[in-house]
């Protein structure tokens, strides 16, 4: 059924649909309304899991760890500092093969105190082994949630759903909110092979030699070397079951571009207006909108592009000392390429700044001209 | 050296522990233990609810600390409003 809907309750009816069982998190800011009306849904009763408020995001994750452990499916939302106050609890659930899934609402870290969205605060969790995943539109928040929790229990590590702070979160747009009875065909219940068991008890997480430890680590790496394909396969069939298809990154017009912008969250839905706009006026200008950010989609980067064309790389987050996120990333995937596509990195919308059409058409314009920079970023303002 | 050989996909990811707690006694952390003077408790169990180790046993009238497992946090001691929880050095073992 069609729905208007802002992109947190788009993330908590994903949720709903999901069958989520348990859900913990820390009800005021930076919690936004993902869990406000699962509070809500909850008191009555219309939600399907357990709700259990607790003191902070650490004790949220914490409490998600034990669930988990004990074989429920869990859910939980944040944002930028609360995310930031969960890391320690992230290592933890990963290391502990848990499929919990996520929503964090992109938003700046302080300090100067700051509300609207940057990527930074999701990009600082980079090496917690956790899937990242990053989203242009409501819809996708909704679908992005149900395939997580399919590639997170087929390969028990978590997953983060990211959307923009404000122009995805607080927006409202039309929702196709699935059936039921599609989305428990899709994602059936969630049955652990090893789980926390009165019946039969086991301590889990418990001290491990640097040998054990060392070959449990290489499980993460070699669970996550698969999952690129499993998100590949699992977006292919959702596209089956519910008619919208959904890959690692998404090429629109890139095929024969010779500069394409590169983009996640929802600035890549304003890319393609970008991009329709350059190519109208005659440009051969094409987006790789990155939907997966870990694992490091490398397979569909070095697929979806070619050595003539040129990378225009925008990113709303920053490593100070380095540059921003996306783009590092995408410059170390390359460069085991003998012939490899020249990348430039811009960094543009730190703290909600918005990028706008004309931005991203003046970013195009950089690299197509070879003014742009290919070691360090050009910081980019929006002129208003 | 030898490099790491991928092991099968079936091969568990976790490894939980069957190693009961009775053989993972913990009280020897401690360097403080609580003494529970039943004269002046008052049953409240508010020592009980606040012990983060779980080993106060409220079976009988006066809880009872389990010292096999109690760590000498002390919480007891300070939670107890009759101030009946008395925590005293204990001699190096």
């Amino acid at each position: 059924m069609k729905k208007v809907l802002m992109g947190n309750h788009a993330a908590t009816l994903g949720a709903a649909l999901a069958r989520v069982q348990v859900v913990a998190a820390y009800p005021i800011t930076p919690a936004t309304q993902i869990v406000e009306l699962i509070a809500e849904m909850s008191a009555k009763g219309t939600f399907p899991g357990k709700f259990l408020r607790v003191e902070s995001e650490h004790s949220a994750m914490a409490a998600l760890l034990g669930a988990a452990t004990a074989g429920a499916r869990t859910f939980t939302a944040t944002s930028s500092q609360g995310l930031a106050y969960m890391h320690e609890l992230l290592h933890w659930v990963s290391g502990a093969r848990l499929p919990v899934v996520m929503v964090d609402v992109n938003r700046a870290l302080a300090a100067p105190w700051n509300l609207w969205t940057d990527q930074t605060d999701s990009l600082s969790q980079r090496d917690t082994g956790w899937l990242q995943f990053y989203c242009a539109t409501n819809q996708e928040v909704l679908d992005t949630v149900l395939m997580a929790y399919k590639v997170s229990e087929n390969l028990l590590l978590p997953s983060m759903v990211m959307l923009d702070g404000f122009t995805l979160s607080h927006v409202y747009e039309p929702v196709d909110v699935p059936d039921q009875k599609a989305v428990d065909a899709f994602l059936p219940p969630f049955k652990p092979a090893a789980f926390l068991d009165v019946k039969n008890p086991g301590a889990f997480g418990s001290l491990e030699t640097p040998k054990p430890y060392f070959r449990l680590r290489r499980r993460i790496a070699v669970d996550m070397d698969r999952a690129e394909a499993l998100v590949e396969q699992v977006g292919a069939d959702f596209e089956r079951s519910f008619g919208r298809g959904y890959g690692a990154v998404e090429s629109y017009r890139s095929q024969d571009a010779d500069v394409s912008l590169v983009c996640s969250g929802a600035v890549g839905s304003t890319a393609k207006q970008a991009v329709d706009e350059l190519r109208a006026e005659g440009h051969a200008a094409g987006l790789l909108r990155f939907r997966l950010f870990r694992p490091f989609p490398a397979a569909a980067l070095k697929r979806l592009t070619r050595p003539d064309m040129k990378l225009a790389v925008v990113d709303r987050n920053y490593s100070p000392g380095h540059q921003g996120i996306f783009c590092e990333e995408i410059k170390a995937s390359l460069y085991a390429t003998e012939r490899r596509p020249e990348v430039y990195g811009f960094v543009a919308g730190l703290g909600g700044g918005d990028i706008t059409v004309e931005l991203l058409k003046e970013i195009w314009h950089e690299v197509k001209a070879g003014t742009a920079d290919p070691v360090s970023p050009l910081w980019m303002e929006e002129a208003r | 050296m030898p490099r790491l050989k991928d092991e099968p996909l079936s091969t568990p990811v976790v490894t939980p522990s069957a190693r009961p707690m009775s053989e993972n006694p913990t009280g020897d952390w401690r360097s403080v233990a609580p003494r529970i003077d039943a004269e002046k408790c008052t049953g409240c169990l508010l020592c009980w609810k606040f012990c983060p180790e779980a080993c106060v046993d409220v079976a009988g009238e006066v809880p009872r600390i389990d010292l096999h497992y109690c760590k000498g946090c002390g919480v007891c001691a300070t939670e107890c409003p009759a101030h009946c929880v008395h925590m005293s050095e204990e001699a190096a073992s």
